[in-house]
């Protein structure tokens, strides 16, 4: 029997689609136990196997025996709004669940980057943030509990439902930001706010020197931005550096940052402030941009440091497409880059305590340098230790830390 | 490996005779922590007064494969730093210097021994504070509050613990040390060090920390409203959420807890009458803003059935209605010779339910269970007044306390939200972690310890894993000879 047959025969045929270009037989199980009884297989076969979630942001070309889709897992089986939680299944995609949530008066507030359409499995396993960091933390900070599949097929539940939670080891954060090299993430649950009554944004032009002691004004005036970008000109679609700056919560407090905002920077006037609509088309610009490049990465280093940051990347990479939180020390880059010049990037960060981590790069580069890579001493062999813990056979397909 | 006879004096050559105690005497004060229901003599107490001498007793005890137990300021509510028979107690107070301030990136490197309120005493100069604040703070370490991923009543707006912390330097039990995390929050790889914290000290010990410092709010209004029934003072706190608005801190206290500390030296001017009271502290850049808010949550009070709601006229009230807070532990002190701190969540809807089911538990076990929490993140504190020389009593605190677990698990909590698992709560983590997950956990730490010798027979209850046959790997790729027989209680070390 071939893989696809033997795959038909255990999840029935509806779970097979359409093979991409590539042509790896793409399984779609629509539980999460069909997928634990995918992988226990798999590793059972010695199958490779490579995750997906909608394919809109990493790409899906990594060598395979097969491609295990979360798509199919897209229920929200509860939004609880006096609670501010919500559990959904890691396939559903971002922008459905958004409305949902908004529907009930509740608001995930992350705003990664890629397509609408990304799922929430995909956001939560490579951990990318977008500019509602600034206010509201990492992705980890959202979670409450994850229920993940190892790669030989064992359902784990990490974490609960409730805000609180210190009961066992914190497997959560492990599959935030882990890429899918301890298992394929099912089902997750959230952290909710309410819907913020007042959101707006103000956008303000000037160069990238301006703009950042902007940023450093706002900061040392105590404001508390929901987020705070400094955007190249080029993914901006500006002429010169943008600085975005989105107040949201309360009117109360909204309404007393606006005025800190304008008393911080010498006179609210100098910054515009977005319609509703026009506001909303800037930040999706913002995320859509990351997903359109064959390279994106993201670097965290602390605040002080981030000046000297953009200008190594503007150095080494150029600085065409970039978006930084100044004040959270997070930059992102995308654009064109070669496996040398990566690593070369890497070891300079990492000589400035500053990690890299490779978000998504067509699969020769990726492979060779890994999401992850520079890794201090002692840490390689723990990361091992906990692929072979959840991946005994290394079934997998994730290129965590490069040749 | 039983400890050989010249262990103390090894031990005492590393950190001088006077830091070493062996006498019964001396060794009974470490018997215990916080949690009056469980006790443990550890044979040999080591109180190293440097990192390097920590580093060189954690070799000398990998070297003997001795199992230890890391301990901060002995405050916790589990049992978790308890060492028994055959077990090194390592205690971490003396390693306490606060080794960086850097006020320019909002951040500070400490030893584990570094008392949470001094850091946010050194910070506060700089306009900033260490945002966790247990109600221990005053005692508490911050490498307790690493090991426990401890919250505290401000947690409700700043988060816990494990927002906070952005790098660490591990000892591991063979004596290794490795950094974790960076100083921007940016993980090398996965994030091992929110996997880390809150472990128990199950994976080593934190011997640097570097914690994110918050800017300390310029506006603060603090607000007692108080209620004649609980069920309504849930409401109030539901209503608040529900506005979008999210308080500094948002604390309940029911009469029983009320009356002992307006009893005791701490009292607060909280009404003697009130069936319940909440504690509501909002925060922020903006005096007005902050006042505006203000307004909406005492109308959200009011309409929820509050009799009165307060406002701390100064400082120094607010310092008062703050420490009846914090110090309620301490006052329930009066009502009886012990007291278990129970910790447990719920959704926060379910709050007013819970408390009805804890009352009807008391009652039916004819204890004293008083109510102290941070009710704004649904993180309950059933105190239990008892008697721990009275057996019969005893057992019923046993069974009163499990039915407090079960029907908090019931609603969808969890059996802890702050205190952790340690010793207290083994027997309850297979009510919420199948066997699976539970092996997981096991081979999760035997990854960072294939011996399992630090803080031993804690958290993961290894009568109830599956097991993890595969998942056994030594920290150098290799399959790890040393582990002990699967099935074996890591107590029997």
């Amino acid at each position: 029997m071939t893989i696809l047959e033997k795959v038909t025969a255990l999840l029935g045929e509806g779970a097979v689609l359409e093979a991409g270009t590539d042509r790896v037989p793409r399984i779609a199980p629509g539980s999460p136990d069909a997928v634990a009884l995918l992988l226990g297989t798999a590793h059972q076969e010695g199958w490779r196997v490579r995750i997906e979630g909608a394919g809109t942001w990493l790409q899906s070309d990594a060598p395979a025996d097969l491609a295990l889709t979360t798509r199919r897992l897209d229920r929200i089986p509860a939004i609880e709004p006096p609670d501010l939680t919500a559990t959904a299944e890691a396939g559903i995609g971002l922008d459905q669940l958004r409305q949902q949530l908004a529907d009930r008066g509740a608001w995930l507030a992350v705003d990664p980057p890629g397509l609408a359409g990304r799922t929430l499995g995909s956001i939560v396993a490579t951990a990318t943030a977008g500019p509602l960091r600034q206010g509201f933390g990492p992705i980890k900070d959202h979670l409450l509990g994850v229920t993940f599949v190892t790669g030989d097929g064992r359902m784990v539940q990490s974490g609960g439902r409730v805000m609180k939670n210190v009961a066992g080891y914190d497997l959560t954060r492990l599959q935030a930001g882990g890429f899918g090299a301890f298992g394929v993430i099912v089902l997750v649950h959230l952290r909710l706010r309410t819907l913020p009554r007042a959101d707006i944004t103000y956008l303000l032009e000037g160069s990238r020197a301006e703009l950042t002691q902007v940023g450093e004004d706002i900061a040392a005036a105590g404001l508390t931005p929901a987020a705070l970008e400094l955007v190249s000109p080029a993914l901006a679609r500006r002429e010169r550096w943008v600085l975005g700056v989105r107040l949201a919560g309360s009117p109360a407090l909204v309404a007393a940052d606006e005025t800190g905002l304008g008393a911080a920077t010498g006179g609210g006037g100098r910054f515009t402030a977005l319609r509703a609509e026009e506001a909303h088309a800037f930040w999706m610009r913002l995320a859509e941009g990351f997903a359109v490049r064959p390279v994106t990465f993201r670097i965290g280093g602390v605040p002080a440091a981030s000046d000297e940051l953009l200008d190594l990347l503007q150095h080494q990479l150029g600085d065409e497409w970039i978006s930084a939180s100044p004040a959270a020390g997070a930059i992102r880059w995308t654009g064109e880059a070669t496996v040398d010049r990566l690593q070369r990037l890497r070891r300079t960060l990492a000589g400035l305590e500053v990690p890299l981590t490779l978000e998504r790069a067509p699969w020769p580069l990726r492979g060779a340098v890994g999401h992850f890579g520079a890794y201090r001493e002692g840490v390689g062999p723990l990361v091992t230790g906990l692929r072979r813990t959840f991946d005994p056979g290394g079934g997998l397909v994730v290129a965590t830390e490069g040749e | 490996m039983s400890a050989p006879s010249s262990l103390a004096r090894d031990l005492a050559a590393i950190v001088g005779q006077r830091h070493v105690r062996q006498s019964r005497a001396e060794r009974l004060t470490y018997a215990m922590d916080g949690l009056p229901t469980h006790r443990r003599l550890p044979d040999v107490v080591v109180l190293p007064g440097t990192r390097e001498e920590l580093i060189a007793v954690v070799r000398l005890l990998a070297v003997h494969r001795l199992p230890f137990v890391p301990r901060g300021a002995g405050t916790g509510l589990s049992g978790g730093a308890l060492a028994g028979a055959g077990a090194v107690l390592v205690v971490l107070t003396r390693v306490n210097r606060i080794l960086r301030l850097d006020h320019a990136n909002r951040l500070a490197v400490v030893e584990p021994g570094v008392v949470n309120t001094k850091l946010t005493a050194a910070a506060r100069p700089h306009g900033l504070h260490y945002a966790p604040d247990p109600s221990s703070q005053s005692a508490c370490t911050i490498g307790g509050n690493v090991a426990e991923n401890a919250g505290g009543p401000h947690c409700l707006k700043y988060g816990v613990t494990a927002n906070h912390v952005l790098a660490l330097e591990v000892l591991f039990a063979d004596g290794t040390l490795v950094d974790l995390g960076s100083p921007g929050g940016e993980p090398w790889g996965p994030d091992l060090v929110g996997l880390f914290v809150g472990s128990e000290g199950n994976f080593g010990i934190a011997t640097r920390i570097t914690v994110r410092l918050t800017p300390l709010p310029r506006a603060v209004r603090t607000m007692l409203a108080d209620f004649s029934g609980l069920r309504a003072a849930g409401e109030g706190v539901s209503a608040v959420i529900a506005a979008g608005i999210v308080p500094a801190a948002l604390e309940m206290m029911d009469q029983s807890c009320i009356r002992a500390v307006e009893d005791s030296v701490y009292a607060a001017g909280y009404p003697r009458d009130a069936a319940a009271i909440l504690l509501v502290e909002l925060d922020g850049r903006d005096e007005h803003a902050v006042v505006a808010e203000a307004e909406v949550v005492a109308e959200l009070l009011r309409k929820a059935g509050a009799r009165s709601v307060r406002t701390a006229a100064d400082d120094a009230e607010r310092e008062r209605l703050w420490q009846g807070r914090k110090k309620a532990f301490g006052a329930m002190g009066r009502l009886s010779r012990d007291l278990v701190v129970q910790d447990a969540v719920v959704p926060r809807s379910a709050l007013p339910a819970v408390l009805e089911t804890i009352a009807g538990i008391a009652r039916r076990h004819e204890l004293v269970v008083s109510n102290v929490f941070h009710a704004g993140d649904g993180n309950l504190h059933p105190n239990i007044s008892f008697d721990a020389t009275d057996p019969a009593m005893k057992a019923r605190v046993e069974e009163a306390s499990a039915e407090i677990m079960a029907a908090c698990i019931a609603v969808g909590g969890t059996i802890t939200g702050e205190h952790g698992v340690g010793l207290d709560k083994l027997r309850y983590m297979p009510l919420i972690f199948d066997p699976e997950s539970l092996g997981a956990m096991l081979a999760v730490r035997r990854v960072f310890d294939p011996e399992e010798r630090v803080n031993p027979g804690k958290v993961v209850p290894v009568h109830a894993c599956r097991e993890w046959t595969h998942g056994v790997r030594s920290r150098s790729g290799s399959p790890n000879p040393g582990a002990p027989p699967r099935g074996q209680p890591i107590g029997a070390l």
